[in-house]
């Protein structure tokens, strides 16, 4: 009996030293971000390296927040990233809804189809959306991006919001028909109020890709007033000889929304996420 | 962060009896509800490839007017191009270690956080430290890495206190080891999704088979090999086909850490092709690359596809 006690102890023991060593690994880098935004620039390759130095202050998220360049980065994130959140949600909801309700012919293909897009890859089409939206005006503008970004949240949003609606029993649904109501009651009268979590679950998603995407805010904007978030921390990198205090408060503000949305949702997400991938 | 997620839109478990009789309006319902995705695709998604396709063969596209009809000529630009063929070379030693690296550590990870041995609390806080990689955009990866990994960063410091170097090295600025820098971000960067994917499939495994292999005398690592591995399997092999295909198509990490160089070094496919597009304005070759791309991620996806079918 003790052997057995204490080969339980060896092993508890081990996985502790594993899991520490694993979230050094994790968690050291974040940690040493955190600590360089509250550092002067001059501390940041101080010799030996300081967690907290001398300097600690705030200086460099005032600079950010005292910047208007600066705060147009994250006004633009939060336009194009709510805005393709609302219009993902809406376009998938009525695809999934047909999806979920009814059956019909080429329903399988086009299914295949909408899974498919989600694996071509966005270089190959920065091309051709170049071409597309200077053809269009849309070159520079918020409508060029938020249209661009949903080509990679729609698909996604699609089969998870049919999936969340397959769980729904069709005889909700089938109640409104009999009182002679149509589908389109019955989709906005019962099962969107019910579908809230799974709708909140896919907005977190979509509006988490839209804030991170970088290609095409890359190369389908090009003065400082359009400009992203992700993109406003490369151009730290190039404008200001390396302020990397700033570089890192601007990543850590970036990150914020995020890693809030994150936290919150963070049950539903997960079980969303991987509902798909691992469904056997 | 990536949006491929794998799912097929099972068709609803019970079909309701169909009606007798559809009028053509009632059978047209459905479409009409998928006419918003429908558009949306079309728009930016067919002709986007079908622009691209066409492009490729042709000449003096987007930045004149002028084009002109070229045949393969932009096609064998590409494949005779000593850069293009550095990228593809990078590209599959890049793909291959991350995806074989965030399958050992993720699948090691997941197995540390399953773990029957610690409570609840002390789970969920080591799982949200585990996933902080993936929480942050490439762009901050990129910034915190160039940091990190300076020549007089803290890297470099610690590997020098270990006496593992003698002075501080460049990583991201030596040709010989560029290209390991930027998989070991990457590698960083990415394990969690699997780690996250795996979890859910070993809270799947019934426990009763761990109990029927407990009481054979089996030992952890025969567990591991017989129950917990063959289990996996499904995961495993479409999480990396998946992860093939994402870290295939991974640009801004290499674009804000190395451009691609030094001296090419770090070349992938994507800078490549962003390059030719919209450094150097030749947009033809640089279609022709984006299809090339293409294709090959129509091979991996093709594999996906049929993996997920056998399931």
């Amino acid at each position: 009996m003790a052997t057995m006690k204490t080969r339980r102890t060896l092993a508890k023991a081990g996985v502790i030293t594993g899991l520490v060593l694993g979230g050094l690994f994790a968690g050291l880098p974040v940690l040493w971000m955190l600590s360089t935004s509250f550092k002067n620039n001059g501390e940041v390759f101080q010799n030996p390296p300081r967690l907290i130095t001398k300097g600690f202050s705030l200086d460099a998220y005032r600079e950010i927040f005292g910047n208007a360049t600066q705060l147009r980065f994250f006004l633009n994130s939060y336009i194009v990233a709510f805005s393709v959140t609302i219009l993902t949600l809406l376009v998938a909801l009525l695809a999934g809804f047909a999806f979920s309700r009814f059956t019909f012919p080429l329903q399988k293909t086009i299914n295949a189809v909408i899974v498919s897009v989600q694996a071509v890859p966005p270089i190959t089409l920065v091309i051709p959306y170049f071409g597309l939206v200077v053809a269009l005006g849309l070159y520079n503008t918020y409508p060029g991006l938020i249209l661009t970004h949903m080509v990679f949240t729609l698909p996604y949003a699609i089969i998870m919001i049919t999936a969340y609606l397959n769980t729904l029993p069709r005889e909700l649904d089938e109640s409104v028909k009999v009182d002679g109501g149509t589908s389109w009651t019955a989709l906005w009268r019962i099962l969107v109020p019910i579908s809230v979590p799974g709708l909140i679950a896919v907005g977190v998603y979509t509006f988490m890709i839209s804030w991170n995407e970088y290609l095409f805010a890359l190369t389908l904007t090009r003065t400082d007033d359009m400009r992203t978030v992700p993109i406003g921390i490369q151009l730290l990198m190039g404008q200001h000889s390396y302020e990397w205090n700033q570089m890192m408060a601007m990543s850590i503000l970036g990150s914020i929304p995020v890693l809030v949305l994150f936290l919150l949702f963070q049950k539903r997400f997960i079980g969303g996420l991987t509902a798909g991938a691992v469904k056997a | 962060m990536s949006s491929l997620i794998a799912s097929q839109v099972a068709p609803p478990v019970e079909q309701a009896a169909p009606p007798k009789r559809k009028t053509l309006a009632r059978r047209l319902i459905p479409y009409g509800y998928l006419s918003p995705t429908a558009i949306l695709i079309v728009v930016l998604m067919v002709i986007p490839i079908a622009m691209v396709i066409s492009y490729s063969f042709r000449d003096n596209v987007i930045v004149q007017d002028n084009s002109v009809f070229a045949g393969l000529a932009n096609y064998t630009k590409v494949l005779t191009d000593a850069d293009f063929l550095t990228a593809i070379k990078n590209t599959a030693v890049f793909i291959s270690v991350s995806t074989v690296a965030h399958l050992v550590l993720g699948l090691a990870f997941a197995m540390m956080l399953n773990t029957p041995l610690l409570g609840g609390v002390t789970k969920a806080i080591f799982r949200i430290v585990y996933i902080l990689p993936w929480l942050f955009t490439i762009a901050v990866i990129a910034v915190i890495w160039r940091l990190l990994l300076d020549p007089s960063g803290v890297v470099n410091y610690v590997l020098h206190a270990f006496g593992a170097i003698q002075q501080g090295v460049n990583w991201l600025g030596d040709p010989g080891k560029a290209l390991w820098a930027v998989t070991f971000i990457n590698i960083w960067s990415g394990y969690p999704f699997f780690m996250i994917s795996l979890l859910a499939g070993l809270q799947g495994i019934p426990g009763d088979l761990y109990e029927a292999a407990a009481v054979d005398g089996t030992n952890w690592f025969q567990r591991f090999r017989h129950v917990t591995l063959p289990q996996l399997r499904p995961v495993i092999i479409s999480m990396a086909v998946l992860d093939l295909i994402w870290t295939s198509q991974q640009f801004a990490l290499i674009w804000m850490t190395t451009g691609g160089g030094p001296l090419h070094a770090t070349e992938m496919l994507s800078t490549y092709t962003y390059k030719q597009a919209f450094s150097e304005y030749e947009f033809a070759t640089a279609s022709a690359a984006a299809v090339i791309v293409l294709l090959l991620t129509m091979v991996l996806a093709f594999f996906y596809v049929r993996q997920q079918r056998e399931r």
